[in-house]
C-alpha cells in the first residue's frame, strides 16, 4: 500500500469539494484517512483539510492524485526521495522506482532534480558529486550507485491531452486504420517533419526491411538528401538489402524493377555482404566507390548517424551491426538522446527498441502494414503517438511528395 | 444606469480551435457578424447602460468576448490567466485599459489559470465559480482572498459548456437561470444548496447558449432560440430581447460572452 498526504484549502465545504474528493478516493478503490479539519467560522472564512490516501499500486496512486489535484487538492508531503546503494553490478536496491516515459523530477537535499533521458522501465540513479539524475538500467548500473526506493519524492509530470488543435499529434493521438484516406494526415506529418527541420530539430527514422523490399528505398534517400533525417535506427536486414537492391537491383532475391525473381537472385544478398566485409564497413564500400546508390549510401555522403544492431537470424553481419544486444540498447540509448520527431516503420523489434527509450514528449509516429504491431506501440508508449496501418511504400511515397511540395512552396514564397 | 464593456469585432474570426463549438472549417461570415454585434450594442445602449468600447487589436480574434478580460468589483479589477495560448495576448490590452480607467489591478499567480466572468458569477454575496475546462480552482481560492467572498467552486464537465457563462445565468432575484447537465453531482448540489427558484433549461435550448445572456434587472439579452425559456422568464416578470447570434454561436459565445459588466458588482458584503 503506498501512501500520499494531500491538502484541501478553500471553501471546500459550501463547494462539496470535500465530499466530492473523499468520494473520488472511494470510487477509485483507494481510501483515506482524515489528518486533520479545520472548517471557517465565517461565511467568506476559508476550510481546510489534510487527507492521507493510500492506494494499492503508485499507478493507481499517481493518477488518482492527478485527479484529485484537479479539484484543488496539493500533495503535501515534500519529503526527500530516499536513495540506497546498488548491492552490486546490474542489481538495483529492494523496492527501487520503476521509470515511466514521462518527465520526472526526485527530491534531494530539498532540492528537485529532473530526470534526465526519461525512459519506460528503468531505475533513477543520483549522482552526487555531478548532482544530477538519470535514468539508469540493469546493464549499466555499478555496485554502490545510489538509487532511488520507494515512491516518496518523485514527482511525475504526465503530459496533458491538449484540446487545442496545435499539432496532429496532439490532437489526434490514435490509430487510424487501413480504411481511412489518410490525404490530409500525411500532408500534416510533412508540415511536421517540415517545421522540425527548420527548428533544427533532431528526426529519427526507425526502419524495417519493409522500407526496400516494398521499393520504398528511393524515397527515404529523397528524405536523408532532403535534411529530414538526423538517425537511422535499424538492422542489418535493412542495410543488406539495401545495399543488394544497389548493387544487384534486387532486395533478397527479387527484382524491384520487375517484381519478379532474379536469376540466381538469392546469392546477391551474401555477395553484397561480402562485399561490403572486405571493403572493411559500409563508410569504406561508400569512400572506395563500391557502393554508389541506396540509403546507406545517402546516410554515408550526407553525414547521417546509422545505428545499426543485429539479431540471431542475421547473416553476415555487416561489419558496422552492434551484435550484443546490451551494447546495442546502450548505443541506442546514447544517440536517442535530444529527438524531437520519431518515425518507426515497418519493424517491431526495433520500434518496440527505440519506443522502450523514447521520453513522453516525443512525437512519435508508428507505420506498419500490421494494425497489432502499430496497437503495440502506440497503446501504452507515449501520449504523443500517431499510428497509422498502411503500407510502407505508398506512405513515404505521399510523404516525400508532400515534403517536396512544401519546399517548392516555401521557395516561390520566398523569391 | 450599468457601464459595461464592449469590443467590436474588427478582428473576429475562427482562426483556431478551443472548444468544440470552433471548426476553422466552418467560418464566420464577417458581415453577419457585424451586424449581429452592432444588434447587441444597439440593444444594450437602448436599455440605458453606457457602453464602452475597448479598441480591438489584429490577431486577437476572440478579444471580441470581453466576459473573460478579467473580473471586474468596485474598482477592483482580476485580470485573466487564459489557459490557452491563442488567447493569452489579449489579457495586456484588457488590464492596461482597465488601469487606464482607474482599476485596482489585481493580479492572480501566472501559474493559475482564470478566465474571468466567464467563469465567475455573483449570485448576491456569493461568487459562483466553474472549473477544469479553462479555470483552475486553485484560481476561485485566490479571489476569494482578494475579495473576501464567499467562493462556491462547480466543476464544468461537459465541453460544450466550458465556461460557467454558458450554462449558468444569474438573476436579480436571487434565482438562476441552468443547464444542469453542465455540471457534475457536487456542482449540482451546491448550487440547489445556495441558488433559490431555479430555472432548468432544457438542453435543446441550452445548445443555443440560451444561459449566455446579459442581465440588466428587468430587462434579459439572450440568442435566439430558446421560447421555453423566454416563456418561463416573461411569466416572472422580465423583458426577454432575443437576438441572433449565429456568427459567435461558431466561436463558442453569445451575448453574455460578448459583455463585461464594469463592474459585475460594487461591493461584496461579508
Amino acid at each position: 500500500m503506498l501512501s500520499e498526504t494531500v491538502e484541501l484549502r478553500g471553501h471546500i465545504i459550501d463547494s462539496l469539494i470535500l465530499p466530492k474528493v473523499l468520494d473520488e478516493i472511494l470510487t477509485r478503490g483507494a481510501n483515506f484517512k482524515i489528518a486533520q479539519v479545520k472548517i471557517g467560522q465565517k461565511r467568506t472564512d476559508q476550510s481546510f483539510a489534510r487527507i492521507e490516501v493510500s492506494a494499492e499500486s503508485s499507478e493507481a496512486l499517481d493518477d488518482l492524485i492527478l485527479r484529485l489535484r484537479q479539484h484543488g487538492a496539493e500533495v503535501a508531503e515534500k519529503g526527500d526521495a530516499q536513495l540506497a546503494p546498488a548491492p552490486s553490478d546490474g542489481i538495483f536496491p529492494a523496492d527501487f522506482y520503476v521509470t515511466t516515459n514521462q518527465q520526472t523530477f526526485v527530491r534531494i537535499g530539498g532540492r528537485e532534480f529532473e530526470v534526465r533521458a526519461p525512459m519506460l522501465d528503468s531505475a533513477i540513479m543520483f549522482d552526487r558529486q555531478q548532482e544530477i539524475a538519470r535514468t539508469v538500467r540493469f546493464a549499466d548500473v555499478r555496485k554502490g550507485m545510489e538509487i532511488v526506493v520507494g515512491h516518496k519524492g518523485v514527482r511525475v509530470a504526465p503530459r496533458q491531452r491538449a484540446t487545442s488543435r496545435r499539432d496532429i499529434f496532439q490532437f489526434l493521438n490514435a490509430n487510424i486504420s487501413a480504411e481511412r484516406p489518410k490525404g490530409a494526415l500525411i500532408r500534416e506529418i510533412a508540415r511536421e517533419f517540415e517545421a522540425t527541420r527548420k527548428a533544427k530539430g533532431k528526426i529519427l527514422i526507425v526502419a524495417g526491411a519493409a522500407v526496400v523490399h516494398t521499393g520504398a528505398a528511393e524515397y527515404l534517400e529523397r528524405m536523408i538528401e532532403g535534411g529530414y533525417v538526423d538517425l537511422i535506427i535499424s538492422g542489418n536486414a535493412f542495410a543488406v538489402y539495401d545495399i543488394e537492391s544497389a548493387l544487384f537491383g534486387t532486395a533478397l532475391g527479387m527484382n524491384l524493377e520487375q517484381d519478379a525473381r532474379a536469376d540466381a537472385g538469392h546469392e546477391n544478398h551474401m555477395r553484397a555482404i561480402n562485399l561490403v566485409r572486405a571493403a572493411g564497413g559500409i563508410s569504406n564500400a561508400v569512400k572506395n566507390g563500391t557502393l554508389t546508390r541506396g540509403i546507406m549510401r545517402a546516410c554515408v555522403k550526407h553525414k547521417v548517424e546509422f545505428l545499426l544492431t543485429g539479431s540471431v537470424r542475421d547473416d553476415g553481419p555487416l561489419p558496422e551491426v552492434i551484435t550484443d544486444a546490451v551494447a546495442a540498447q546502450r548505443a541506442m540509448r546514447e544517440k536517442i538522446e535530444g529527438v524531437t520527431l520519431a518515425l518507426l516503420m515497418g519493424t517491431m523489434l526495433h520500434s518496440v527498441a527505440a519506443a522502450n527509450l523514447l521520453p513522453a514528449s516525443v512525437k512519435t509516429l508508428v507505420v506498419d502494414i500490421n494494425p497489432a504491431a502499430v496497437a503495440k506501440l502506440t497503446d501504452d508508449q507515449t501520449f504523443q503517438a500517431l499510428g497509422l496501418v498502411t503500407d510502407i511504400e505508398p506512405f513515404l511515397r505521399e510523404l516525400t511528395e508532400c515534403l517536396s511540395q512544401l519546399r517548392g512552396v516555401a521557395k516561390t514564397s520566398r523569391t | 444606469m450599468r457601464e459595461l464593456l464592449l469590443c467590436p469585432p474588427d478582428y473576429y474570426g475562427i482562426e483556431y480551435e478551443i472548444n468544440p463549438w470552433m471548426s476553422r472549417a466552418r467560418g464566420a461570415e464577417t458581415e453577419l457578424a457585424q451586424s449581429q454585434w452592432q444588434g447587441l450594442h444597439q440593444t444594450l445602449a437602448s436599455l440605458d447602460n453606457k457602453i464602452e468600447l475597448v479598441p480591438p487589436q489584429p490577431k486577437l480574434p476572440d478579444m471580441v468576448f470581453t466576459a473573460n478580460a478579467g473580473l471586474a468589483v468596485g474598482k477592483k479589477f482580476i485580470p485573466s490567466n487564459f489557459r490557452h495560448q491563442e488567447r493569452a495576448g489579449e489579457a495586456p490590452y484588457f488590464a492596461r485599459w482597465m488601469e487606464e480607467r482607474g482599476y485596482e489591478i489585481l493580479r492572480l499567480p501566472e501559474n493559475l489559470y482564470f478566465e474571468g466572468e466567464g467563469d465567475a458569477l455573483f449570485v448576491g454575496d456569493t461568487l459562483f465559480c466553474g472549473y477544469k475546462f479553462r479555470s483552475d480552482i486553485q484560481s476561485h481560492r485566490a479571489v476569494a482572498e482578494m475579495l473576501g467572498c464567499l467562493v462556491i467552486s462547480v466543476e464544468l464537465v461537459d465541453p460544450r459548456f466550458y465556461h460557467l457563462d454558458t450554462c449558468f445565468c444569474p438573476l436579480p432575484d436571487g434565482g438562476a437561470a441552468w443547464f444542469p447537465g453542465a455540471f457534475d453531482e457536487y456542482g449540482q448540489r451546491a448550487i440547489r444548496a445556495h441558488v433559490q427558484e431555479l430555472i432548468d433549461v432544457e438542453e435543446e435550448e441550452a445548445k443555443c447558449f440560451s444561459c449566455n445572456a446579459v442581465v440588466l434587472e428587468r430587462d434579459i439579452v439572450l440568442p435566439e432560440g430558446a421560447p421555453n425559456l423566454v416563456k418561463t422568464l416573461t411569466n416572472r416578470g422580465y423583458r426577454c430581447h432575443q437576438l441572433p447570434m449565429s456568427e459567435f454561436l461558431k466561436a463558442g459565445g453569445a451575448c453574455k460572452c460578448l459583455t463585461m459588466f464594469l463592474p459585475q458588482r460594487e461591493s461584496v458584503k461579508f
